[in-house]
């Protein structure tokens, strides 16, 4: 790869000169995940789902303009039963309904097949299933982040003074991470579950934590045991740099390459369990989430007894956007291996 | 140089005594460690102020752990080593102290670390590959504190120049990475230079290099101490690169120094059978040197726990009885200040 050479008069400020530099380095390592593409998939996918994330907020108002006559719009104001003053009460996803519903021929219950008025349907108790699939987007985003956020903070901070001590503080924590390996983690999130009421942001810190200390730290610490004997360290030390200094300034920096290739994994695994914890239905539906759009659609029998594909959209969409985002970021993450691990790329 | 011996001779920086590093043989799981590498084994010196002493012998004599020892990157089993550090390193000569550095902890020792620097052999793992290059020869000033961000901007530029990359604005914000092994390698003499120290660590510092450019960065070390009065241990297993750079040389065999003097003295006169098989072996770039070639038996082992007796017995050609009943013969001064320990010389 090329390398633009960065001009430096004394009188730049550093901050400046640090810019580019990072600036420089980004557009270098674009290059090289850019022949990826794998990488480039992933990415595409994941950009799909923010788009729809960032369309959410204006769907009812397109649809209000695209897809309703203005009569429908009349009758939904004056219906005799779930009357509307607002286009946006139909298509909330935890208490949105439809009022013209009951005039619809074509439906079971409150059940209405893909239409115009609802590009995906809608479920058993009348909301836009779009709606609920876009709302949730923003949480299985945040989720999926920050539970790996706070795992690869975790791991990185346990794998590099693991590493750098050894002795009693390496053999404590990979006992540790023997037993959150083998963590009951379903079991322990029914118990949890019972106790307090589970909100995303607590189960995305529960997640993290758990994931943190398990497999992640053993990753990590094999990277930083790597980096620990490397000459720059003994030079470092030998300036005069205290143990702080070494594993902060030294240790991390050069694992966070790593560090950020198995926080992509980690999204993957966080959506994953969120989902398969919804479908057991471990998460209160204050909010809708795309596994709990499994559940709800399971908890109405309309996945089991041969009705599956009766009423596929009931289930199709959530399904497709949980495996579509998580293979995203795995993709993601799978290209920028090539980048980290230099021996993967053909060249 | 001449001057600047004649001046200094007489006033040593660098005192080891007795000095010992043995590293425990892991040999089970439970076990305590009951035998052990002898990597330096009760070796004496002096290395004297403005000196390029060299340390020299095949791969895993204990050169490194040596060097290692003399800048306190681990610490000795056992022994002493006098270093005459300067309380505040501005301070010239008058404010030093002689004082055992050997096992010095916490304050005293980083303290201690603004005298002493250390050059790796392998400049392309010795630089952190994630810090570009104002960071790394900046990183002993910010690690003890010293000088405001752009004093350390404006001294980095200078000691850029200093070592010969110029223009030093278009070295500043690269990484290793952009660099030549031989730049590299100047960065790194950049960094060890940047506090001011009395005494440099060179391990090996040119045998990773390119042949054609070793020259430019040993004259450029020369020209160090020329210009800076800095001593060093200069360590190689290249002994026509010992000729070229050091004053004395030690040679080292298992641990043990089996002779020192001044280089010329040693390589044109050695004494030790070990010294001689390794002159002999050695292509030395100079015809006036004569040699006849010498045999030794067997190759290096690893020096675990050695039997008491002389370390070379085992490959000596010329070992008696005498030599295989008694302790490993001592240093012993055979005149003009060179030093063997053999018994049957
Ligand atoms: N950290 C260590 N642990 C155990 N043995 C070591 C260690 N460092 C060096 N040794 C051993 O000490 C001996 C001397 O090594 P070293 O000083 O690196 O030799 P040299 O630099 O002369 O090649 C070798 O036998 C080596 O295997
Ligand atoms: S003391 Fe004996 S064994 Fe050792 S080098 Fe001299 S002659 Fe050889
Ligand atoms: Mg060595």
């Amino acid at each position: 790869m090329q390398r633009a050479r960065v001009t430096f008069e004394p009188t730049q400020a550093l901050w400046r000169v640090r810019l580019q530099l990072l600036w420089r380095g980004l557009k270098s390592t674009w290059a090289m995940f850019a022949e990826s593409k794998i990488g480039l998939t992933g990415l595409g996918i994941i950009i799909f789902f923010i788009l729809l994330w960032m369309l959410w907020p204006i769907y009812p108002w397109l649809m209000e303009r695209l897809a309703w006559t203005p009569e429908e719009l009349e009758a939904a104001r004056n219906a005799p039963y779930g009357a509307i003053s607002s286009i946006y009460q139909v298509y909330d996803p935890v208490t949105g309904y439809d009022p013209l519903i009951p005039l619809e021929e074509n439906r079971e219950g409150n059940i209405l097949p893909p239409s115009r008025r609802h590009p995906l349907g809608t479920d058993q108790y009348g909301r836009d299933i779009l709606a609920q699939l876009m709302a949730s987007t923003g949480s299985e985003f945040t989720l999926g982040v920050l539970a790996a956020l706070i795992t690869v903070f975790i791991g990185t901070c346990i794998g590099a003074i693991t590493a750098y001590y050894g002795g009693f503080v390496d053999t404590f924590f990979m006992r540790l991470a023997d037993v959150f390996i083998l963590f009951p983690l379903v079991s322990f999130l029914i118990v949890l579950g019972s106790m307090m009421e589970l909100t995303l942001l607590k189960l995305a810190l529960i997640l993290g934590i758990l994931f943190g200390f398990g497999q992640i730290t053993i990753i990590l610490k094999s990277q930083a045991l790597a980096i620990k004997v490397k000459p720059y360290i003994e030079a470092a030390k030998v300036a005069g740099g205290g143990h702080f200094h070494v594993i902060f300034r030294h240790i991390i920096p050069n694992m966070l390459p790593l560090s950020f290739l198995y926080m992509m994994f980690n999204v993957t695994s966080a959506i994953f369990s969120e989902a398969a914890l919804s479908f057991f239905g471990l998460l209160p539906g204050a909010r809708t989430t795309w596994g709990i759009m499994i559940d709800s659609a399971h908890s109405g029998g309309y996945i089991l007894g041969g009705r599956s594909f009766e009423y596929w959209w009931l289930w199709v969409p959530p399904g497709v956007a949980i495996t579509l985002l998580c293979s995203a970021f795995y993709l993601v993450g799978r290209g920028l291996d090539e980048v980290v691990n230099p021996r993967l790329r053909k060249r | 140089m001449v001057a600047l011996q004649t001046q200094t001779k007489t006033e040593i920086l660098v005192r080891v005594e007795n000095l010992r590093m043995l590293y425990p043989v892991a040999t089970g799981v439970f076990a305590r460690a009951r035998s052990f590498i002898h990597a330096v084994d009760d070796i004496s010196f002096d290395i004297n102020r403005g000196e390029i002493f060299g340390l020299i012998g095949e791969s895993g004599c204990g050169k490194t752990t040596t060097g290692k020892l003399l800048v306190r990157l681990i610490t000795p089993t056992s022994g002493h080593i006098y270093m005459r550090v300067a309380q505040d390193p501005s301070t010239d000569s008058q404010g030093e102290q002689f004082v055992d550095i050997a096992t010095l902890e916490g304050r005293a020792l980083k303290a201690f670390r603004r005298n002493v620097q250390m050059i790796f052999q392998d400049p392309y793992e010795s630089l952190n590959p994630r810090m570009t290059i104002f960071d790394i020869v900046s990183e002993p000033l910010s690690i003890h504190g010293i000088g405001s961000i752009y004093e350390r901007e404006e001294r980095v530029a200078e000691l850029l120049s200093l070592v010969g990359l110029t223009p030093p604005e278009s070295f500043l914000f690269r990484y290793p990475h952009e660099l030549s092994g031989g730049q590299r390698q100047r960065v790194a003499i950049a960094r060890a230079m940047i506090l001011n120290p009395s005494f440099i660590v060179a391990d090996e510092p040119t045998s990773m290099l390119d042949v054609s450019i070793r020259t430019g960065v040993m004259n450029l070390m020369l020209d160090l101490r020329e210009e800076f009065g800095i001593s060093y241990l200069y360590i190689t297993h290249d002994l026509a690169v010992a000729r070229y750079m050091c004053d004395r040389i030690a040679v080292m065999y298992l641990g043990k120094i089996v002779e020192l003097g001044p280089t010329e003295e040693v390589i044109q006169n050695p004494l030790h059978p070990y010294t001689r098989a390794l002159i002999s072996a050695v292509p030395i770039p100079d015809p006036t040197v004569e040699r006849q070639p010498i045999e030794i038996k067997g190759g290096v082992s690893k020096p675990i726990d050695p039997p008491p007796r002389c370390r070379f017995y085992e490959r000596c050609p010329i070992a008696t009885e005498r030599c295989a009943h008694s302790d490993h013969p001592p240093l012993e001064d055979k005149g003009n200040g060179h030093f063997a320990a053999c018994y049957e010389i």
